[in-house]
């Protein structure tokens, strides 16, 4: 009895620990081989030229198009939702405070909201579109990006101010100050390391999103200028240089997926480097 | 002065009160609006012939979305097949058999990897899964296979849902007190006999949900399933064949859905069903989750 159960145990942690260690040398895997693929097509031309004559054919260029058009929609995008985020998260922590259960609805729907597909939420940009005879622009794109990522950006900043003890809130009242007071310049203040990363993780997302920005921003070989002015978009760069037949072009596609990877580990990094530095401030 | 802090006050209620309303707001807003532009379908076909015929021919107005639906629900399978012994088992061995090190460096590095973006992964689909399909995996069940197909669209969607389901898991699994553990290996139970029954035995509803939401995940995803599954319409049980997903149809096929009448009502009828079947999963595991952590 006493030895099957040890050669139960022992079977089982060499399993587990097989499954972790293979699993950490597949994730490994796939980062090594996008990274030296990509790496061997990466050149300056890459990030500096916008695609030139027959540049689908193997010519000469990069994509700065869709690293610029990527860039812009994300901005904007995350301006927005920060402008529909903040209060939202705000209003959660503050108003909301005395209200246990009307906090965990809201939450809960957000949430459930997150688990939204991008194909969903390009769709319904989509039909906007069409609603209000729009073009697809760079503002359709910011527009839907934005709707995506501002559930993301309430969720990750009111998952760090529903930590702040409520005590705080309560001294702020007690002081004479309004609850708008109290929001701006003391929870806002003490959740910031959250706002940051809520901003940048959101700004993640925005960037590398392709399926909601396909019917939306478009796709064009300039920089755009104006909002009303098609986008191109890294993701969607990838997706098309890597359908084509030509090497040369499939080559670009490895290369402008390093591009995209390295942007996502940065921001990640700085999202954790900032928090670590601003929370240092912090009351605790 | 009082009254100008006042006022900001007031103005400041509104505007954080409209935000929630819009956000909250947001799923009934895309569910209406993706309704009435499909609902002129309604018209010609009933629900349940769009959903379970199989006939899809719509330069003819023909709806069938079966192709569709099993095409995504088998992929989605076979990577809920793949990720269930993987994400528990590691899960495990990271919270509780592990040293404190490799988790403490493992979980920022998963957390970075359920970042990136699906194209990446779907990169590395085509460089890596797609031939390996092709050139050897088909090969040893002695049949043949372009490498683009359902096999292909599974192993992608698992290898993209690990890291999201893991990180689920080892917060799951890092609430159980050591108390509860300690107490059944003082018992004389073992380590893995602890485990099997205080860790997994008393989280099912976090367990289930974590895969739950995975599911969710996969069912919805479009990129990286699109670029390895091979799109080819047919209902078909042979997981070396290629499919034909749900959302791949929507990414597929906008360009053209303006000039063949009723054809840009589908895909919005296609852009609600995975809506709705997603909306429903993912209220059904999250409250699940609410329900464990008021406890």
């Amino acid at each position: 009895m006493r030895r099957i159960k040890i050669i139960e145990e022992k079977i089982f942690v060499f399993l587990s620990a097989f499954m972790t260690y293979s699993l950490i040398l597949v994730l490994m895997f796939i980062i090594g081989v996008v990274f030296v693929k990509g790496f061997n097509a990466l050149n300056p031309d890459m990030i500096l030229k916008t695609p030139r004559g027959g540049y689908y054919y193997g010519g000469e260029g990069g994509v700065l198009n869709a690293i610029a058009g990527s860039l812009y929609i994300a901005v904007g995008a995350t301006l927005i939702a920060i402008f529909i985020g903040l209060p939202a998260a705000l209003y959660i922590n503050v108003q909301l405070i005395r209200h246990r259960k009307t906090q965990n609805t809201i939450r809960y729907f957000l949430d459930a909201l997150w688990g939204i597909p991008s194909i969903v939420y390009g769709a319904f940009g989509f039909t906007l579109m069409l609603f209000f005879g729009m073009n697809a622009s760079l503002l359709a794109g910011i527009i839907t990006v934005a709707l995506l990522i501002s559930p993301i950006m309430v969720r990750t900043f009111d998952e760090v101010l529903s930590t702040i003890p409520r005590g705080l809130y309560e001294a702020s009242l007690a002081l004479g100050s309004t609850r708008t007071e109290t929001a701006f310049k003391v929870i806002f203040r003490q959740g910031f390391p959250g706002f940051i990363t809520a901003v940048l993780l959101s700004f993640g997302r925005g960037i590398g999103d392709a399926a909601s920005v396909l019917f939306t921003a478009g796709y064009t070989d300039n920089v755009p200028v104006n909002l009303d002015e098609p986008a191109a978009t890294l993701p969607l760069a990838i997706f098309f240089q890597l359908g084509s037949p030509i090497p040369e072009v499939r080559e670009r596609a490895f290369a402008s997926a390093v591009i995209l990877t390295l942007i996502i580990l940065l921001l990640s990094f700085s999202a954790r480097f900032m928090a670590k530095k601003y929370s240092r401030t912090n009351l605790r | 002065m009082l009254l100008k802090r006042i006022l900001a006050d007031k103005a400041n209620g509104l505007w954080m009160i409209t935000s929630l309303v819009t956000i909250l707001a947001l799923p009934l807003v895309i569910g209406t609006g993706l309704y009435l532009k499909a609902s002129p379908l309604f018209d010609q076909q009933s629900f349940f012939s769009l959903v379970f015929s199989a006939d899809w021919a719509p330069s003819e107005g023909r709806f069938g979305f079966r192709p569709y639906i099993t095409g995504s629900l088998y992929v989605t399978l076979l990577s809920f097949l793949f990720t269930l012994p993987v994400c528990l088992l590691s899960a495990i061995y990271l919270t509780q058999f592990s040293s404190q090190w490799l988790i403490r460096t493992m979980h920022p590095v998963i957390d970075v990897l359920a970042g990136l973006p699906s194209v990446i992964y779907g990169v590395w689909g085509v460089l890596i899964v797609v031939p390996l399909v092709a050139g050897n995996i088909a090969p040893a069940f002695g049949t043949s296979s372009a490498g683009y197909s359902i096999l292909s669209g599974g192993i992608v969607l698992a290898i993209m849902c690990i890291p999201y389901i893991l990180n689920m898991l080892i917060e799951v699994f890092r609430t159980v007190p050591a108390g509860l553990i300690e107490a059944s290996l003082s018992m004389g139970a073992t380590r893995w006999e602890s485990v099997k029954h205080v860790v997994i035995r008393g989280n099912y509803p976090g367990i289930i949900s974590a895969y739950g939401l995975g599911i969710a995940k996969a069912f919805g995803e479009t990129i990286a399933v699109m670029m390895v599954v091979g799109n080819v319409v047919k209902v078909s049980g042979n997981p070396f064949d290629a499919a034909y997903p749900l959302p791949a149809l929507i990414a597929n096929n906008y360009g053209e859905m303006l000039s063949i009448p009723m054809y840009d009502s589908a895909l919005m009828f296609a852009a609600f069903l995975l809506l709705i079947i997603i909306l429903i999963f993912n209220m059904i595991f999250r409250y699940l989750i609410h329900k464990t952590r008021k406890q």
